[in-house]
């Protein structure tokens, strides 16, 4: 248990004394994430609002399908994206296998669903007399559209960050697809997973501190942003 | 009513347009990171942020865990860089998931320790000169009391004994298997099979043998938790030896010797492996004096004792060592 106290220490002094090794690390981490959940987020969010304001037939089957991949194994996508980017695989020539871009495509598969599913219910849970506000109010079909996407945001951005800590905190697809390898492709998670096969409790630790830091001041700030406006 | 709803709707795209500028910043910023950095560059590999200096091809290589794990790549990685002019990307896993790597042709080079399985993967054309640089030895690590007894027996002997004595207890005797196709998983195979037993068997045979499917690292930990003994490269339990409470119990015998290799990627068989010449100056690099005087002395200050033996002046005589060309003779 007194590992918990020597992390915590450790964490503090890695962050003051600019650790360049956990600077880069870190940095890399967030770049990977941030990433992920940036493209995610242009072909989720859209289509989670195309789902949500369309009605068809087997709409609930489709929102039922959405919602089991919540549960996709992040070893699992890390398997599926590898055989497809292997050198050997259909997509080999690309060369992106033990790339940073590797563990970005595996990470954007595995939090599509989540930021969709989430997305409908987060414009699922505007009242309905929103939209017949606006549509009595004389606003035509889009603007009525953006009244709930607006009054939506909040959600929309919890479902944002919880795809990021997704991202973010998923160790699988990154050791499969990225290889962790130093000053490449070595992110927070992969180095934690590392420094605890090596024995390195106390530093494994001082990373997830990290990490957990890093989602924080993530979080913080996209709330900050968004009571502002 | 309407008018509100348009400035609603602008005022939330300030926000949206300050996050993707942010984001684009840092994109900008970081885009380099998916491009090689400087080789010439010796910080690098101690990690300035994200160096840039396009174009510098890399160099992928696999490498068993237990060379990993002991830090002695983080000590060469830099070297050869400098020496190359490449940037080497080192991913390490078991024998089993390296050659796999190499079959699929998503490496350069391998740097692995099963010669049976390594002789399957040159025969099959995946695989040519290898050489080998650096060996050492087995040992069996168990519980300080050692409740089996096999102190001081050879390999074979020891093997059937913790056999035996799983069987009948195990809750006194347990039996940790890296059980992941590694090179040291295979080594035990083989000993299973010296002790007259067939692996299958062994597999089978109760809750006293341990499946683990893990890193030698992460494996000496779960042994010393459960008081249990263990076949360990004697790099990675020296290594461990203070974080560890296992003690080692057999370190002589014939089946204990340990050599590591390293092959290229055979370009006729594996269109996409365009490095060989790299290949090639890696595995001549291994067997330089610059590298085997690092492999002699790796360890010594930290250890009391070097981790790997190199084979140019490291006295392997034993039955099973390589032959002097295979550790001499440049490839080309």
């Amino acid at each position: 248990m007194q590992e918990i106290w020597q992390a915590l220490v450790q964490a503090v002094n890695l962050i003051v004394t600019l650790d360049p090794e956990v600077i880069q690390i870190s940095l890399r981490s967030l770049y990977v994430s941030a990433s992920s959940i940036l493209i995610a987020a242009l072909f989720c969010v859209p289509i989670g609002g195309l789902i949500h304001f369309h009605d068809f037939r087997g709409k609930r089957v489709v929102i039922n399908v959405i919602q089991t991949f919540y549960s996709l194994p992040t070893v699992v996508v890390g398997l599926l994206v590898f055989l497809f980017i292997s050198r050997s695989g259909p997509l080999g020539g690309l060369e992106l296998l033990f790339t940073p871009a590797a563990i970005i495509i595996g990470q954007v598969i595995l939090i599509m669903p989540v930021l969709t599913g989430m997305t409908i219910g987060a414009l699922s849970g505007v009242d309905k007399s929103i939209r017949d506000t606006a549509l009595s109010s004389g606003a035509s079909n889009t603007q009525a559209m953006q009244a709930i996407l607006f009054e939506a945001r909040f959600a929309v951005v919890g479902a944002l960050i919880l795809g990021f800590g997704r991202a973010i905190s998923e160790v699988g697809a990154a050791l499969m697809l990225g290889g962790n390898i130093r000053g490449y492709t070595r992110v927070l998670t992969t180095a934690i997973s590392l420094e605890t096969q090596r024995g390195d409790i106390v530093l494994s630790l001082a990373l997830g501190i990290i990490l957990i830091g890093i989602a924080m001041v993530v979080s913080v700030i996209t709330n900050i942003l968004l009571q502002r406006y | 009513m309407k008018t509100l709803f348009v400035n609603r709707i602008h005022r939330v795209s300030i926000p949206i347009i300050i996050t993707c500028l942010l984001v684009g910043v840092m994109l900008a910023g970081c885009a380099p990171a998916a491009t090689p950095p400087a080789a010439t560059d010796n910080t690098s590999a101690q990690g300035t942020a994200f160096p840039i200096t396009p174009g510098t091809p890399r160099f992928k290589i696999a490498t068993t865990t237990s060379l990993y794990d002991t830090g002695l790549w983080n000590y060469l990685e830099p070297m050869f860089e400098k020496k190359a002019n490449v940037r080497l990307d080192i991913v390490y896993a078991g024998t089993g998931a390296a050659l796999e790597y190499g079959r699929r042709g998503d490496v350069d080079a391998l740097v692995v320790h099963d010669p049976e399985a390594e002789a399957q993967f040159i025969a099959d054309g995946y695989g040519i000169n290898k050489r080998s640089f650096a060996f050492n030895h087995f040992l069996i690590a168990g519980p300080v009391g050692d409740p089996a007894g096999i102190k001081g027996l050879t390999p074979e002997q020891a093997f059937k004994k913790i056999y035996d004595a799983g069987i009948a207890d195990p809750s006194k005797v347990k039996f940790i298997s890296r059980g992941d196709n590694s090179g040291t998983h295979s080594k035990e195979k083989l000993i299973w099979q010296a002790a007259g037993l067939k692996y299958a068997d062994v597999e089978k045979s109760g809750p006293w043998y341990v499946e683990a499917g893990k890193g030698m690292g992460p494996c000496l930990l779960m042994a010393s938790e459960q008081g249990a003994y263990i076949l360990a490269d004697i790099s990675t339990f020296l290594a461990y030896k203070g974080k560890v409470n296992v003690a080692p119990l057999v370190e002589k015998g014939d089946l204990f010797l340990n050599v590591y290799d390293v092959i290229a990627i055979n370009p006729d068989k594996i269109k996409t492996a365009k490095m060989l010449p790299t290949a090639n100056t890696f595995i001549n690099w291994l067997m330089s004096d610059d590298v085997q005087n690092i492999i002699a002395t790796y360890g010594v200050a930290e250890y009391g004792k070097p981790l790997f033996n190199p084979l140019k002046g490291g006295g392997c005589t034993e039955p099973g060592c390589p032959k002097l060309e295979d550790y001499t003779v440049p490839v080309k």
